[in-house]
């Protein structure tokens, strides 16, 4: 293989695949985002927060239990939706009809709360989770090295991804929910029970964040503060891509993800400002974000 | 721009709130006296860090109350011009006023930069866009040299005001930081209640009207912005020369939160709210100190609490039992 204005191909795989795996979480979780946003107009601020609950449940599974990574994949986004579900019912609910910023402190102050209550429980020093004994290891491709467990969280992120955008873009209760995010009332008197619909999608918002940490779980440690930074690049994420579609909302994660794996291997020192940067420049051209609807 | 081009408002009658009512008059009558003896009653550098975080409460509620702009950045501001402070009298000698100037000017000028991109989205676009520009900030203070990244700027000299008076003792600098915040908040007083205040306020309440009567919104709504980060940054500023430190506490994103918790608490829109919010929630952290995390908990049950219950603040519930503004 040859060099690549003298970064050797190893390297800059290396970072691709870093960027890569950075993008799918990034893809996951403003899928969340973009599908809370699109019913209920709020911005879901407490879905770093949830992202660490996912982690954390797993961990629980696990020790407490012993439950393994298999069926966590499963159970812990169910667990974690359900959280969801209840905090739409007892506080959400009650917001609909005010400014949508209200959302926003509301699900901040519930960010707060779940984070506090595991940094006073577990302390911020990180917990291990071993990846499973089925994706340890790693393949030789001759280039670079992919370790199994780093490539599954690309491949069930795509899985997950495009399943999202299936279901909501081509089925049938896809239809009644892009019927509702135009038009709630008029889709109501269709005799669709709407709240129903926004309870259930909050839920599966939220799921979608704790599945994203039941896959973060083996790769970074464990730690109350893990969602807490992740979530604003993921906001910057969601307001380059605009939450106008779905598809947007995965493209622009995964993009992103990759464009910082590579600022990582030429410019190291702009890694963690490049999203922002990005965004600023996003800003100045196309400000409604490039998947977004002007309105 | 010039202000002349942010001040069309042609046939523009004189707004009713022009003079100071007697009632707040009054109130802010008591609180310069109490204010005055209050470091014979608590420790000064408490009394100190309330009076900053309540003229940085203040100066977000100018953006969030009347230009009804909600930035979850304003750490930025006030961690910012923190830096720039402690950098100024530490490293290049100045004296504490030119110190606090320069750090609430680089304030301004981070302002008037975020602000530009920031007013091009509205609503949670907007409060997003502010966050994820002041987590940018916090990298580079985390990276930049001149910061000194985990460990901050520390032990910054008090020196002299104007190269005369030492306020070295917490006694002296109390009434050099008192007349700082209080100028600050009264300051924010006047432009809540001057024309331009009132072109925010139609601009909050009906923004296509007002364009159509012809505002240029968008330089109001970047005026009122760097207006309240560059009192966001005296705050900063000021704080840094009370603790003589600036460090990445100040810049981080809980710190933005922290401020729209005392707004809240206290009252969005109401002009002794934030002093009240500011007050209860350092006066909080401060006997809480040892409970750890418990702290944040009670801080998101506070913004949980408050948004579900509570909306209108302390001095807003006060505000409308009396039937006046506060």
């Amino acid at each position: 293989m040859f060099d690549l204005l003298g970064i050797p191909p190893q390297v800059l795989m290396g970072q691709l695949l870093l960027g890569l795996i950075n993008g799918s979480f990034y893809a996951v979780l403003s899928l969340g985002l973009a599908v809370i946003f699109g019913l209920l107009n709020i911005i879901n601020f407490s879905h770093g927060a949830q992202y660490m609950l996912g982690a954390f449940v797993a961990w629980m599974l696990l020790e407490y239990l012993g439950i393994n990574y298999w069926w966590a994949l499963i159970l812990v986004p169910v667990i974690v939706g359900a959280t969801g579900i209840i905090l739409e019912k007892l506080a959400l609910r009650r917001l609909y009809h005010l400014d949508h910023l209200y959302g926003l402190l509301l699900t901040f102050g519930v960010a707060l709360i779940i984070q506090g209550l595991f940094r006073n429980y577990y302390g911020i020093s990180g917990l291990p989770y071993s990846i499973p004994d089925q994706l340890s290891g790693g393949q030789n491709l001759g280039f670079m090295f992919l370790p199994n467990y780093r490539g599954w969280v690309v491949v069930a992120s795509v899985i997950v991804c495009f399943g999202t955008w299936f279901v909501i873009e081509k089925t049938r209760l896809g239809a009644y929910l892009r019927a509702a995010t135009e038009n709630p009332t008029l889709v109501g008197a269709f005799g669709i029970n709407v709240p129903l619909m926004i309870m259930l999608t909050y839920g599966f918002g939220v799921a979608l964040a704790g599945f994203a940490g039941v896959l973060a779980a083996p790769i970074y440690s464990v730690n109350p503060n893990m969602g807490a930074d992740l979530i604003i690049v993921v906001f910057a994420v969601v307001v380059i891509g605009g939450m106008g579609s779905i598809m947007g909302a995965i493209v622009t994660g995964f993009g992103l993800g990759v464009i910082e794996g590579l600022t990582k291997v030429f410019y190291p020192a702009g890694s963690a400002v490049v999203i922002f940067v990005i965004m600023a420049i996003v800003l100045m051209i196309k400000p409604e974000g490039l998947f977004g609807r002007n309105n | 721009m010039s202000v002349s081009d942010i001040q069309p408002a042609p046939n523009e009658r004189r707004p009713a709130t022009a003079g100071m009512p007697k009632l707040h008059m009054a109130i802010f009558a008591v609180l310069f006296v109490l204010l005055a003896v209050l470091p014979l009653l608590v420790y000064p550098v408490f009394a100190m860090k309330v009076m900053c975080f309540a003229l940085f409460a203040a100066a977000f509620n100018l953006l969030l109350g009347f230009g009804g702009l909600l930035s979850f950045g304003h750490a930025a501001y006030f961690g910012g011009a923190s830096y720039v402070a402690a950098h100024a009298s530490k490293v290049w000698g100045w004296t504490p006023e030119t110190s606090i100037l320069v750090g609430t000017l680089a304030a301004a000028l981070l302002g008037l930069l975020i602000g530009s991109l920031a007013i091009r989205r509205q609503g949670i676009y907007f409060a997003m866009v502010t966050l994820a520009f002041a987590q940018m900030f916090y990298f580079f203070a985390l990276q930049a040299d001149f910061t000194g990244g985990e460990d901050g700027i520390q032990s910054v000299p008090r020196g002299s005001l104007f190269g005369i008076f030492p306020v070295d003792s917490n006694e002296a600098l109390y009434y050099l930081v008192l007349a700082v915040t209080f100028g600050g908040i009264l300051f924010l007083y006047r432009i809540v209640h001057s024309p331009f205040g009132q072109v925010l306020k139609a601009i909050r309440e009906n923004e296509p009207r007002a364009i159509s009567l012809g505002y240029r919104v968008n330089r109001y709504k970047l005026m009122v912005f760097v207006l309240s980060a560059a009192f966001a940054g005296l705050a900063g500023a000021t704080k840094s020369q009370v603790f003589q430190l600036a460090s990445l506490t100040d810049v981080h994103w809980s710190m933005s939160g922290e401020v729209v918790l005392m707004t809240l608490l206290g009252g969005v829109g109401t002009v002794f709210g934030p002093l009240l919010g500011a007050t209860i929630v350092v006066t909080m952290q401060n006997y809480l100190a040892s409970m750890g995390a418990w702290v944040t908990v009670i801080q998101g049950v506070i913004f949980v609490l408050g948004v579900l219950l509570f909306r209108e603040g302390i001095v807003g519930v006060i505000s409308r039992w009396i039937k006046r503004p506060l």
